[in-house]
């Protein structure tokens, strides 16, 4: 399966009488696209809002991002299975608004959570401070159950992004990436020589606001499996999480998967990437068990010889993650895995909360615990007052003059598990 | 400004005294630079000089701790430095444990910066590298330029009282403490190197080393269940509707003790979670599946337990140090013991 | 958790979903409760089969207390 980026950079957004992009900007007509969403009757009112780069602007809570993107060539639409009809994606062309984001936002339960700052302190954390954002603030009506909330919050954001993704169909891109997986036997005839790797990718799937979504199906409903690279970057894998949002993969991260970018860089020259396994986080212990035995299975039968594994979130997924491990090591597959670290605000304290000898080989993307202090802004979107409640935030974390000080877990994909940061801790 | 004032503590062997047959020299304070001074001397530039010197044989320091140790931080002390180095042992290892014993000494008793260097593999390291920063050296004084050029800038920043980055930055072995800072590449380009390397048999470094976890000894068994009294105790944040104490969803900085007399049920209108980790819709809904009074109270009524211990404690799992919830454990234990409790039963989501 | 209370030398039985962490932190009598959001309950059956079923834990849990063990002991109910 063959799939081409064309990238088209873009410098900014704003609003206009027409909805289109131009000279790198995107324009959106306001009120076309808060029609659009509202068409979802569960919403009762919707805002929108633009953050740029450097801006003394701070979004909260952040619920999700998502990258404009739209199929130019080849089977199915962006976000199959959700947004567009069921197809299976990741070949021909899609054109990508590089430099730009959809992020939602609006009040969901008691801890939702992420923040976003366009400049200062907090902006070195989240990569969104360095994307134009588009940001939709949804209303829900009134008395509507939690778990219908959190879907239209998600669909509003996913319909936005498709949206303002269409624009750019008749575009010429900039810039032209190609990414190729092939079947398995022409992989071993074609690289005899090089190390089979996969990568096993671990999705959220605890609940409400923990859950991820593939070509539609609920990950928690579903077994492992296996997916190639580009149907990730056509929109196969959604977030339907922000909780504790410092480990959490938005869209744009899925879009974006960097283990993938970095495995094609290599492919060809120190190893053959092989493909990409999909496996859930789920609450019971007789799923982690059943999950993982299947990733281990898959790996042996694919013929591996390493796999990385990605994490998201913390705590009982950290079982998830050693048993996965685990088995794929007693599979003879050698792992790296990556993950984050709760170790304390002090650093002292042991960070994870499951741990076994064969994971040897540990990435890390930093110790979400520590705390950082976020001077005030300008301008909020959204509720600065849950500050005290989100994952990471406590008591009197919001300061008078709108300053925050809390735990690095309040930001927006600060200790991403996909290693998509360069933050670590030693 | 005037220079940093540096006191050097080093072996027989670098003072050119001599090599184990000198082993047993007295500690002695010389007002000059000796040795590897004049290489962190350099290193100083305009910043610190080295106004003493404290040599000490390694066998006389490691068969005599208390007395050399308080001679040694005497001398130490009357040269009224604001920096002191020791060493580096490299793979010496009496010399390390001196070093070492040394460097903890100051910080703890003199309060002052300090900052040794050593081999990773030194008992001295593992013995000191929680108390004091050791640069990770060589093994041998043919890593002694590679040393300094660590040393030094780390002692400067450490007496100016500047920000101490991670131990991968500053060359100093880990410590214990987890510190963030910025990689050169990200998470998943260093990943997938690291799984290359591994791959082809080569040596990799992990970021995190796992750790090795400790055990209890079981409590006894209860022999008379109808006699006893059974305390609730849950991580899975189960607290009165409205979070009084306002416990936090994740890493939670304390924890809530709640009256739980003549509560029979917990229902939705009066008990909620304040655990931000999982989906608290079904806890919200009925905290008994978390916390399960509704069972327990009956079975107390039957006659099958003595009594329910009229306090629950409830903390927040999710994202909490290990070391925050053994403190608030410890705590819990206490009132506990001093309340009587016979066994506890303890819940997790 | 289970192990600082544990130090006192008052037995502790731990329900918890994730057996497995339970059993790295170092808990010694271990019941596995059912899933992570309701770990003593189960949404889909009604209330008094629900009950019944929490019952049935805490009477396992209980039964781990009475018994002696010198290692980690998962007591199994289901």
């Amino acid at each position: 399966m063959k799939l081409e980026l064309g990238i088209i950079p873009i410098n900014d957004i704003q609003f206009g009488p027409e909805s289109k992009v131009e000279n790198g900007t995107i324009y959106v007509n306001a009120d076309e696209l808060k029609a659009l969403i509202l068409e979802d009757e569960a919403l009762k009112s919707v805002e929108l809002d633009i953050a740029r780069p450097g801006e003394s602007v701070r979004i909260m809570p952040v619920k999700d991002v998502i990258e404009p993107r739209v199929k130019v060539e080849g089977p199915g639409a962006m976000f199959p299975g959700v947004i567009s009809k069921v197809a299976t994606v990741g070949s021909g062309r899609t054109n990508v608004l590089r430099g730009s984001a959809v992020v939602t936002t609006g009040k969901i339960v008691g801890f939702q959570e992420g923040i976003i700052d366009m400049s200062g302190e907090g902006a070195k954390y989240t990569p969104f401070s360095q994307t134009n954002n588009l940001v939709v603030i949804c209303e829900p009506v009134d008395g509507l159950a939690k778990h219908a909330h959190e879907q239209a919050v998600r669909l509003a954001g996913l319909k936005a992004a498709d949206y303002v993704g269409k624009l750019a169909k008749d575009i010429v891109a900039e810039e032209v990436e190609t990414y190729e997986t092939v079947s398995v036997k022409e992989g071993i005839e074609k690289y005899p020589n090089l190390p089979r790797v996969a990568y096993v990718l671990m999705l959220q799937s605890q609940g409400l606001m923990h859950d991820t979504y593939v070509y539609g199906v609920d990950m928690k409903q579903s077994l492992p499996t296996i997916l190639n690279p580009t149907e990730i970057m056509d929109g196969a894998i959604l977030s339907g999480n922000c909780v504790s949002a410092c480990d959490k993969n938005t869209t744009y991260h899925h879009l974006n998967n960097p283990v993938i970018k970095d495995l094609f860089a290599q492919h060809g020259k120190t190893l053959n990437f092989v493909g990409v396994i999909i496996t859930n986080e789920n609450v019971y212990l007789a799923d982690k068990m059943r999950s993982s035995d299947w990733t281990s299975k898959l790996c042996k039968w694919l013929g591996l010889d390493g796999a990385i594994v990605s994490q998201e979130g913390f705590g009982n997924p950290d079982t998830d993650l050693i048993m996965n491990c685990k088995k794929i090591e007693e599979q003879g597959v050698k792992t790296v895995i990556i993950t984050d670290e709760y170790a304390g605000r002090d650093g002292a304290s042991q960070s994870l909360a499951d741990a076994d000898a064969a994971a040897n080989a540990v990435v890390t993307g930093g110790n979400a615990n520590e705390v950082i202090h976020l001077g005030p802004m300008d301008r909020v979107i959204g509720y600065p007052e849950v500050a005290d409640i989100i994952a990471g935030g406590f008591d009197g974390s919001l300061q008078k003059d709108g300053s925050i000080v809390a735990e690095l877990q309040v930001i927006t994909g600060a200790t991403n598990e996909m290693g998509f940061n360069k933050l670590s801790a030693r | 400004m005037s220079k940093l004032r540096v006191v050097h503590y080093i072996n027989q062997f670098f003072a050119n005294i001599g090599g184990e047959e000198k082993a047993d020299y007295k500690p002695e304070l010389r007002n000059e630079i000796v040795g590897p001074g004049l290489a962190f001397s350099q290193a100083f530039g305009d910043e610190a000089e080295i106004v003493a010197t404290v040599i000490c044989g390694d066998s006389y320091f490691n068969e005599n701790v208390e007395e050399a140790k308080a001679t040694v931080l005497d001398m130490i002390k009357s040269q009224s430095p604001d920096l002191v180095i020791c060493g580096p042992a490299f793979n010496a290892g009496r010399y390390g444990v001196a070093c070492g014993t040394v460097a903890a000494a100051v910080k703890k008793e003199l309060g002052l910066p300090v900052v040794t260097g050593m081999y990773k593999e030194n008992p001295g390291a593992d013995m000191f590298k929680k108390d004091v920063y050791i640069v990770s050296t060589k093994n041998s004084a043919a890593g002694m330029r590679d040393a300094v050029k660590k040393m030094a800038p780390l002692a400067i920043k450490l007496a100016k009282g500047e920000a101490i980055g991670a131990s991968a930055e500053e060359g100093y072995l880990p410590n214990g403490l987890r510190k963030n800072f910025f990689e050169k590449k990200r998470g998943s380009e260093r990943a997938v190197e690291m799984l290359v390397k591994k791959l082809s048999g080569k040596e990799f470094e992990t970021e995190y080393e796992m750790p090795s976890f400790d055990r209890v000894a079981p409590g006894p068994a209860i022999k008379d269940m109808s006699k006893a009294k059974i305390a609730l105790v849950t991580s899975g944040g189960i607290v009165p509707k409205g979070n009084p104490d306002h416990i936090e969803s994740s890493s939670a900085s304390k924890y809530g003790q709640y009256d739980i007399e003549g509560v029979t049920d917990l229902t939705a209108d009066t008990y909620e979670t304040a655990h931000g980790g999982y989906d608290p819709v079904y806890a919200n809904e009925d905290a008994d599946r978390v916390l399960p009074v509704d069972v327990i109270t009956d079975l107390v009524k039957e006659g099958r337990i003595g009594s329910l211990h009229k306090y629950y404690y409830a903390t927040v799992g999710n994202g909490t140090a290990v070391a925050s919830a053994k403190k608030y454990a410890t705590e819990i234990g206490k009132k506990l013991i001093d309340d009587h409790v016979d066994a506890v039963i303890l819940t997790s989501t | 958790m289970v192990k600082a209370i544990e130090a006192y030398g008052i037995p502790v039985v731990h329900i918890a979903t994730v057996v497995p962490i339970s059993q790295t932190v170092g808990a010694n009598r271990i019941v596995p409760a059912i899933a992570i959001p309701h770990p003593l309950g189960n949404p889909a059956l009604t209330h008094e089969e629900e009950k019944e079923l929490r019952r049935k834990i805490v009477e396992k849990a209980l039964e781990a207390l009475e018994t002696p063990v010198d290692e980690q002991t998962v007591f199994e109910w289901k």
